[in-house]
């Protein structure tokens, strides 16, 4: 354990004045340490790590650890990394998102980032609702479910975050979740390894805002019944649809090839500067 | 690559702004595509390729001003480029670029609005968008030609005032100067390329929101061992979030100093037979070439008519049109919407001139006659 938080203590940033602004028990400080250790593991040094974030709980991840970190605007986190992978594809970026922020605000970025195979690697917490603003409906609420918002029930379906990252043509796509922290480890260090659009999806819980309004009970509680309702994806391929109504799986959902957008641009300016231009 | 010193062409206003970009260093665009702005995205795609640079079409104009900004943090001078509704959208990240001091030029060529308005036809009612278009107080730099020379030029100094000044620098055509040509000669010039300054201490001791003499702090790209955060939320020194009074104060003051203490810097305008004139234009864009005309059709005529075209919007030029409405008896200000510059002009006017107004809204230019009859009409 002391191994642990001796490498956690490597990349935290200690000039920043902590306390942190998460609640206690709330699982982004698991994913934090999970995305430390897959980094430590995978070897890449601080100053080619470019950590950008959206706005939101998660959002302030990046002002912690000590990376070139970027705090963008709301939903718009892929964006501002597209630009920095760019124009400077040496440096790995890493950008991690709320659920509102990946697929609420910035939807329509996260599915054009995946379709345009740019070589990021987004890191989405999935905590059904939105946190920051005090527990407003998100589009990974679930239907029926009690919000701020929503307070005779959510009549709106949701999104299904990693399904829809494989259809809109991520190459690696996974879904981890707080509980399951070392596997969690396990699926970013093969994100960040993949050449492409990698989503890994983070099922987290928030207790202080959702899990109250639906007397789902303390953080404890909520990742116990993370535990109970996460089938991995090799034993979910033997279960009936009906089985897996209220489950969600867990695992690579995703790992294929297709062209990377920084390699076949590169063909681009090959032929760009082949041709002569009058 | 090809030499093209010293050689004349044909050019749209469009086309002079990405020689002027590429001129000036420019090696990211990001777009999206919008009337009557298109053209320099298409031949952006063609020649920033050729030159190591990137060019990219994002999924909208939100996206178009992130990416500029990521790549401007990773050290490649950006530019985006759009009209009226695409530089709406553009507006929350434009506020970004401001707090976060990321250098980029965006072009807005202005078309009817609003709304959707007319897309093809001309108008310059971006004016005040361009310095209030995004929440909050913050500083702007606004630049506007009216000529294709002045498309080449202002965009070489677009980008060396936003990397001076680490500020967004908006560059303003409106739809007549982006689609006309007019012959240019490129590679005569010698005009200076500014270059961010960088930090010269080691990474320990870089402050990168220090409040340095001159109130810009150098800038560190990312990937060269200077590890900071950069955030939209207001900050500290050292760049991590605060809601102290006594360093939001300094900070949001120094973002205004940085303007307002280089103010003599940024102000481009051209005089033409102002000192002895009764009867003054102050004009920008195409309307400031219909100014000309008239102003030269008064003369010969013997009115005492004379022209002060201002190409840099904002930070607005008052010393300059203080002299004028002091030397003047009346002051005309036409422009294509109903009133933002006059506006202005009318702000600083402290009861030396009369100030009249041409306000056009129906698509069509202001004509040299339009400007004439009113020079005659006043005095």
């Amino acid at each position: 354990m002391a191994g642990v938080t001796e490498l956690i203590h490597k990349y935290l940033r200690h000039d920043k004045k902590f306390p942190h602004v998460w609640c206690p028990g709330c699982g982004i400080g698991i994913m934090l340490g999970a995305l430390i250790r897959a980094i430590d593991q995978c070897g890449f040094a601080k100053d080619e790590i470019v950590l950008v974030a959206g706005i939101g709980c998660t959002g302030r991840l990046p002002v912690y650890v000590d990376f070139n970190t970027l705090h963008t605007t709301h939903g718009r986190a892929l964006t501002f990394a597209t630009g920095v992978k760019l124009a400077n594809p040496k440096l790995k970026v890493i950008v991690v998102m709320g659920d509102g922020d990946a697929v609420a605000i910035g939807g329509n970025h996260f599915i054009h980032a995946a379709r345009r195979n740019i070589d990021l690697t987004a890191i989405i917490l999935n905590n059904s609702v939105y946190g920051m603003t005090g527990g407003q409906f998100s589009p990974t609420t679930p239907y029926g479910m009690r919000t701020t918002t929503t307070m005779f029930s959510n009549v709106e379906q949701a999104f299904k975050i990693s399904e829809l990252a494989v259809t809109a043509g991520a190459v690696f796509v996974a879904r981890g979740s707080v509980y399951h922290a070392k596997m969690l480890d396990g699926l970013l260090e093969k994100a960040f390894m993949k050449n492409g659009f990698s989503v890994v999806e983070v099922v987290s819980h928030c207790h202080t805002q959702y899990g109250r309004l639906n007397r789902m009970g303390t953080a404890v509680e909520m990742m116990q019944w993370q535990k109970e309702h996460a089938i991995t994806v090799e034993k979910a391929a033997g279960m009936a649809d009906e089985e897996l109504a209220d489950k969600f799986k867990i695992g690579v959902l995703i790992d294929r090839e297709l062209p990377v957008f920084q390699d076949e641009y590169d063909k681009v300016k090959a032929r760009a500067k082949g041709i002569s231009i009058p | 690559m090809k030499k093209r010193f010293n050689k004349e062409k044909l050019l749209q206003g469009n086309e002079a702004v990405v020689e002027g970009a590429l001129y000036a260093g420019c090696r990211f665009f990001a777009g999206y595509p919008i009337t009557p702005a298109t053209e320099i995205s298409e031949v952006m795609s063609q020649r920033l390729p050729a030159v190591d640079g990137t060019f990219i079409q994002m999924e909208d104009e939100i996206a178009s001003m992130g990416a500029v900004i990521g790549a401007s943090l990773a050290g490649a001078k950006s530019m985006t480029a759009t009209s009226g509704p695409g530089f709406s959208l553009m507006q929350e990240n434009i506020g970004y670029a401001c707090i976060a001091e990321v250098p980029c030029v965006v072009v807005n060529v202005m078309r009817g609005g609003p709304s959707t308005g007319l897309p093809t036809s001309p108008a310059q009612g971006d004016i005040m968008q361009a310095r209030w278009g995004t929440h909050g107080d913050h500083p702007a730099i606004a630049l506007c030609p009216s000529t294709i020379r002045e498309c080449y030029e202002l965009t070489i100094k677009a980008f060396n005032f936003s990397e001076k000044y680490r500020n967004p620098v908006i560059l303003l055509l409106d739809e007549v100067v982006a689609h006309m040509r007019e012959k240019i000669t490129l590679g005569d010039d010698r005009i200076d390329i500014f270059n961010r300054v960088k930090p010269t201490v080691p990474p320990e001791w870089y402050i990168p929101y220090e409040d340095t003499p001159f109130g810009i702090p150098p800038m560190a790209n990312f990937g060269e061992g200077y590890r900071y955060h950069v955030t939209g939320l207001t900050h500290d020194v050292r760049g991590f979030p605060t809601s102290r009074p006594d360093e939001i104060d300094p900070f949001i003051r120094r973002l205004f100093r940085k303007i307002s203490q280089n103010f003599s810097d940024l102000q481009i305008g051209e005089s033409f037979m102002t000192e002895d004139a009764d009867v003054s234009v102050i004009a920008y864009g195409c309307v400031a070439r219909s100014a000309k005309r008239a102003v030269i059709d008064a003369r010969e005529r013997g009115i005492k008519a004379g022209l002060l075209k201002i190409n840099t919007i904002w930070p607005f030029m008052r010393i300059q049109v203080e002299k004028v409405l002091k030397t003047s008896h009346c002051v005309i200000v036409p422009e294509m919407n109903m009133g933002q510059i006059s506006r202005e002009v009318k702000r600083v006017n402290k009861g030396d001139a009369k100030v009249f107004t041409i306000n056009k809204v129906d698509s069509t230019i202001i004509t040299p006659t339009e400007i004439f009859n009113r020079i005659r009409e006043v005095c």
